[in-house]
């Protein structure tokens, strides 16, 4: 960027504007290994090492501990326990104190950090780190959501009830009902780039943290805590990620602090960078859920009403789980109208690391429990699921509250669902799938078309906020600062097409910069598909403050109305003549006029009242369908996804090729959650998959065999959003509803589609073959 | 007398190299990383999964100078004495134009995060030198030892067939360098035995085979290591100590191969990417299977030998061998025995090697005209999965129909790779036909108790392999309608 290159000054569009196909504004340096993450960065010298001692009991009390072969092997510097927090031993994130940075006399999971040894290098520490000597007094633990008192389990915050009309009693009164349980998995972040953190002491009590993190304010805040020190104190930076998805919005919190502490004792920079089966034991994941469902409808399948309980394996400390098990009861509609709603969550305690965000926030997990019921009562009346599901949208005038008493106004599944279903030829194709059933005992096919409505907004209203720096400099090079923070998905370049839109530049004119909290304070943390809707209007709102004073400049000392003045690409027309942008930057700059501005950007109409379950907790929701294909080895439960047909939207993309990979990437990665990934803890409550030997997320031979994505031309966001643009990081993801149904579908076929599979997820082969198996059972009994 | 050298020689990218202070177990990513600053390889896994630390070794091979990608957090550095490594800094933009790889990643957005993409360039350009005009399943193949989180890899499989539009060996700096390279790599073939380090910290590169067994004599508890594929995990995850080493990974000796009377004979040092491409046209559905170990990354590195002598009992070539009823050969100094290979496997690891004993060859009866073989692997993701259970079946029947000989070997059904000898013996002599199969599966569990474990239950195991028969019936019954579900063969 910022190439001295002569400008194109009689050019109709800029170069690099909004609503244009921009690759990642770091591709080059992706593909040449010259993006620097944080482990890249040359190191300051006599940088120590951290490793972080973990405990290898799963509920304990810590009986002794004896560190001295740990203090006293090659390299060690430094050994932190509890003891050796200066402030704060706490690092949860909503400040309820239950999260230590290193445990403190009890341990409440196999895996949680109980020391920290600060070495010379990497090597030394880890080596180190296996010497100590820690005997525990074992107490009994649960560490699956089954094994919780049902009646009253221990929960780590407060549960939510959703409730809208009398669901119970509509239920008795129904037709037809249908009760069940079903269990849907969690799933590892496997962000490529592990969690880190960089900590180089200042003077005072400063420190600067490199942290790879999606919430850096929170690690400002976190690190300052834990040290005992003022924010002001604490500057922490991230250029870029290898990866996020959630698993590094609160979850690098601890390395961060850590490493902060190591560093102002020993006054040296300090590393923590775990490897990769110590971060997958030690850091949090998505909730895994045992969702309890009950309907009442009627005879054309019109769910008169429901009731769901969420009950979500939250581990050991609260973390974010209240928001993840609310969100999760915000999608238990998914698109779905119920005329009768009640919804509850049970945030357990279990013995299990703190479970945390992970793209879709819950949503996911609350949408399966709604497309679990609309097989249930398909299946019941022998229709195909997707008349049952298009029976049962949200109206566009009526029928159109959810259950948390918003309005749905920007409804348009209707549409995504039939223009779908004619281009991906559902009906003919199902129609072959039962005829090539019909002759294939072995290999079974299914097909499944499901549909996704997904709220945009923090449901915590306060965090809808975004700040954003912007300097014109006297060349006409622009320097770009905001708090959202680059993971992968293309924020950085987004923005920075805002800001070149607004000046009317081309796009390498605008310098992207690492987010840091020293240049936009009190950021909310890179999360809830918010990344562009926030920081590009903030960024916006900063870009138009300079211009609007350039206007003002441009018209006082020209002579001419405001409104004659007009921004052309990389020049400025005053009245009836054009000058080139920086020529106006620079008369402005010798003039006095300030060329920086803060913006800054709040998302107006939203509110919530989580007492009532009521309000608007939703600025817009982001609408797409799938419809999927899979053949199913009902010998050995093996499978493979045929065919995957995509219609998604975004409003009026930004950047149609960066949405195009998030929708793409949001579906594999989906898929991995309901196929194969799989979380396995043994009876000791040790969590076995803690690697890419044991953990299996999706491959490229794993994609469908025929994946055609289309994002829909038509829709235009119903709010004023940045550009009518609409957020696209996490809905994407829930596209892969649709294979786990197409699966659901195949299997169904064994016992000729009378029995509903109740196929539970992840729906591994070994899932897949017992269900078949199961079917096959009770086909036979009746 | 051979002559003893203590350092090891190789080629960085432009750069002769030339260590002598290397520890045994210093993998070739921490010395790129740390001692060269050549941050461009990453490391995602450090256990030889992920990809995001792939680069290319160029070795000369009878056939001339080849190379292959690798994983190089498993790869010790002392084993790439002679090589050429090859890291995404080589590829630097020339003139300030990118190579043909990197532009099509960059022009079909096939990175977001950016983390694991110069494995997948390093990936990529492998394959683009061996293949410019990849099949699709080629590309997947490629691939298979590299994890993307962000993409879905549409975009990456986007690029990867458009690559050869972006230009040819023309635009490529190996290729230029290419007869330059071979010449230097040549240069420091100086025929010594290669030793470094003292005490506990000693690493042994023998400089013949002859060397090699002359060596284990004197150090008969040194770890043997060919292509680290499993002993890179001893230390990158266990922190276990495996001095004093001998690398064999360069002992051209150690991977030849020949057929003689029907048997085909596979050196120990065979990688899987050499062996596919031997018996793919010899025992396809041994080809087949060897496709779906690892990635391809550790199929070049990985050696059949060193699946077998490991001893694992969710390796996946014991079974199919011995299915075949294959032998081994194990020497010792001058002298040779060979057993069979079932023999090989005592108890969960425990194997019948004697110190300072090493697998030299692998023999492999070919499967017999008119018999029927195959292989059946299962696993919870189809690629780059480690085994829940595999079948291997081999069946020869009679004129009348009559079952006259069956050999049946599973993985990941005991403490070993072993024979399903009651299986077996409830279906020899009986006509093959669905009700001696279904007989049969009764004795499945005098033959096995398998194991409950993160990658599949017992119960499941115990299924699955009783329907992998069935399979392996209906297979060789004949019928129209499939009994796999396949990637590339319509289902």
């Amino acid at each position: 960027m910022n190439k001295h290159a002569a400008l194109d000054l009689k050019s109709s569009r800029i170069a690099g504007g909004i609503h244009t196909d921009q690759r990642h504004d770091s591709a080059h340096k992706h593909v040449t290994g010259t993006a620097v993450y944080i482990d890249d960065m040359p190191e300051p010298a006599g940088t120590l090492h951290g490793c972080l001692g973990l405990s290898t009991a799963t509920h304990a009390t810590i009986r002794s501990m004896d560190l001295s072969a740990v203090r006293a092997a090659p390299g060690v510097v430094d050994v932190l326990t509890a003891k050796d927090i200066p402030g704060e031993n706490d690092i949860s994130p909503t400040g309820r104190h239950d999260e230590p940075v290193l445990a403190d006399g009890k341990v409440q999971f196999y895996g949680q950090p109980v020391f920290c040894v600060i070495a010379r290098t990497r090597e030394e520490a880890r080596r180190a780190c296996r010497l100590a000597k820690i005997e525990y007094d074992e107490h009994p633990f649960i560490t699956d959501a089954a094994e919780a008192d049902p009646k009253n389990p221990k929960l780590v915050t407060e549960p939510l009830t959703l409730k809208r009309g009398d669901a119970a009693a509509t239920i008795a009164r129904a037709p037809r009902r249908v009760k069940g349980q079903m269990r849907v998995g969690g799933q590892d972040h496997f962000y490529l780039e592990g969690q880190i953190a960089l900590a180089v002491p200042g003077e005072d009590r400063d420190v600067t943290v490199y942290s790879s993190t999606q919430h850096p304010s929170e690690v400002q805040h976190m690190v300052a805590h834990v040290l005992g020190v003022p924010n002001h104190a604490v500057t922490v930076e991230i250029r870029r990620m290898g990866g996020g998805f959630g698993g590094k919005e609160t979850q690098g919190n601890q390395f961060a602090a850590l490493a902060a502490v190591a560093a102002k004792r020993t006054g040296k920079a300090v590393k923590i960078r775990p490897d990769r089966d110590d971060d997958m034991t030690a850091t949090g994941k998505r909730h895994d859920f045992l969702i309890d469902y009950e309907a009442g409808y009627d005879d054309e399948g019109n769910i008169l009403g429901a009731e769901f309980r969420y009950a979500a394996r939250c581990g050991f400390s609260a973390d974010l789980s209240g928001a993840v098990t609310d969100r999760a009861l915000f999608h238990c509609d998914n698109a779905y109208y119920y005329p009768a709603v009640r919804a509850v969550s049970a945030p357990l305690y279990t013995n299990t690391v703190s479970n945390t965000a992970f793209r879709g926030f819950g949503g996911p997990q609350g949408m399966v429990g709604a497309e679990r019921i609309i097989d249930e009562v398909a299946f019941a009346l022998g229709k195909d699921p997707l008349e049952i599901r298009r029976r049962n949208f949200y109206g566009t005038d009526t029928r159109n509250v959810t259950p948390y008493h918003q309005t749905v106004e920007d409804n348009i599944i209707g549409r995504i669902v039939d223009e779908l279903e004619k281009s991906s030829d559902y009906q003919r194709r199902r129609r072959q799938i039962a005829a090539f059933n019909a002759n294939s005992d072995v290999v079974k096919r299914g097909i499944a078309l499901t549909p996704l409505k997904f709220g945009i907004s923090f449901t915590a209203t306060q965090f809808n906020q975004a700040g954003a720096l912007v300097h014109v400099y006297t060349d006409g090079s622009v320097h770009l600062n905001h708090g959202g923070t680059e993971m992968g998905q293309g924020l950085y370049v987004k923005v920075a097409q805002v800001v070149a839109e607004e000046f009317q530049i081309d796009l390498d004119q605008v310098k992207i910069t690492a987010t840091t909290t020293a240049k936009v304070p009190n950021t909310s943390a890179t999360a809830a598909s918010s990344g562009s809707d926030l920081n590009g209007m903030a960024a916006q709102n900063a870009a138009r403050q300079i211009k609007d004073r350039l206007i003002d400049f441009a018209s006082e000392t020209h002579g001419v109305a405001k409104d004659q003045i007009l921004f052309l690409p990389n020049r400025v027309r005053i009245g009836n003549q054009e000058i080139p942008f920086v020529e106006l930057v620079k008369q402005a700059y010798n003039a006095r006029v300030q060329l920086s501005a803060a913006g800054f950007y709040k998302t107006p109409k939203i509110h919530w009242d989580r007492e009532k379950g009521s309000g608007h907790p939703f600025y817009y929701f982001a609408y797409g369908a799938a419809c999927a294909e899979v053949s199913v080895d009902t010998l050995t439960g093996e499978y493979m996804v045929e065919r995957a047909d995509i219609l998604h939207e975004t409003g009026r993309s930004l950047n149609r090729a960066i949405d195009l990979g998030q929708i793409e990437g949001g579906f594999i990665q989906g898929m991995g959650w309901l196929t194969t990934e799989e979380l396995w803890w043994d009876g000791k409550g040790r969590l076995r998959t803690h690697a890419p030997s044991t953990y299996k997320i999706p491959l490229a031979s794993d994609r469908p065999k025929i994946f055609n994505v289309t994002l829909a031309d038509w829709p235009e966001a119903h709010e004023p959003t940045i550009h009518r643009s609409k957020a696209v990081g996490e809905p994407p993801f829930m596209l892969a509803m649709s294979v786990l149904h197409a699966l659901s579908d195949a299997v169904a076929s064994v016992a000729d589609h009378k029995v509903c599979p109740c196929l539970d997820a992840p729906a591994t082969p070994e899932r897949v073959l017992m269900t078949i198996e199961r079917l096959r059972k009770t086909r036979a009994e009746h | 007398m051979t002559a003893i050298r203590s350092e090891i020689r190789f080629i960085l990218n432009g750069e002769e190299v030339r260590l002598a202070e290397v520890a045994p177990d210093e993998t070739l990513l921490d010395y790129l990383r740390l001692r060269r600053s050549l941050t461009g390889t990453k490391e995602g896994c450090a256990e030889g999964d992920c990809g995001a630390c792939t680069v290319l070794v160029g070795r000369l091979t009878p056939d001339g100078l080849v190379y292959e990608s690798v994983n190089s957090c498993i790869r010790f550095l002392g084993s790439l004495d002679g090589t050429h490594v090859v890291t995404v800094e080589h590829l630097a933009p020339v003139a300030g134009r990118l190579h043909p790889v990197q532009q099509a990643m960059v022009d079909f957005h096939g990175s977001q995060c950016g983390f694991c993409t110069p494995g997948f360039v390093m990936s990529l350009y492998a394959l683009w030198m061996q293949d410019p005009k990849p099949s699709d399943r080629r590309i997947e193949k490629a691939l298979q030892g590299n994890l993307c989180r962000c993409t879905g890899y549409e975009a990456i499989v986007r690029a990867a067939r458009a690559i050869s539009s972006y230009g040819d060996a023309n635009d490529d700096p190996l290729a230029a360098e290419r007869a330059e390279i071979a010449g230097r790599l040549n240069a420091m073939r100086d025929g010594a035995r290669v030793e470094i380090g003292t005490g506990s910290k000693r690493f042994f590169i023998p400089a013949s085979v002859d060397d090699l067994a002359d060596l284990l004599e004197t150090e008969p508890k040194a770890t043997i290591v060919a292509g680290a594929t499993d002993v890179g995990l001893w230390v990158t995850k266990f922190m276990r100590e495996i001095a004093p080493v001998v690398f064999i990974g360069h002992l051209d000796e150690l991977r030849r191969t020949s057929e003689k009377d029907g048997v085909l004979s596979i050196g120990a040092g065979v990688s899987y990417t050499e062996a596919f491409r031997l018996l793919a046209g010899r025992v396809p559905a041994l080809a087949t299977l060897i496709d779906r170990i690892g990635g391809e990354q550790v199929r070049n590195m990985g050696t059949i030998g060193g699946n077998i002598a490991n001893g694992s009992p969710i390796g996946d070539t014991p079974p199919p061998l011995i299915a075949l009823g294959a032998t081994l050969t194990l020497r010792k100094g001058r002298s040779r025995r060979t057993i069979t290979l079932e023999e090989f496997f005592i108890d969960y690891g425990k194997q019948d090697r004697r110190p300072g004993e090493f697998v030299e060859a692998v023999h492999v009866p070919l499967p017999a005209a008119g018999s029927r073989f195959a292989i059946y692997k299962v696993t919870k993701r189809r690629d780059e999965d480690i085994t829940a259970t595999l079948g291997a079946f081999n069946l020869m029947l009679d004129a009348s129909g009559k079952v006259e000989k069956i050999r049946i070997a599973y993985g990941g059904m005991a403490a070993t790779p072993k024979r399903a000898h009651a299986v077996e013996a409830a279906i020899a002599g009986k006509p093959w036909t669905r009700e001696t199969v279904d007989a049969a599966l009764a004795e499945y569990e005098r033959d096995f108790r398998p194991l409950t474990d993160m990658r599949a239950s017992a119960d499941y195991r115990m299924l699955a392999s009783k329907n992998l028969l069935v399979r392996f019936f209906l297979e060789t019954s004949g019928r129209a309608a499939p009994v796999q579900v396949g990637r590339y063969e319509a289902a």
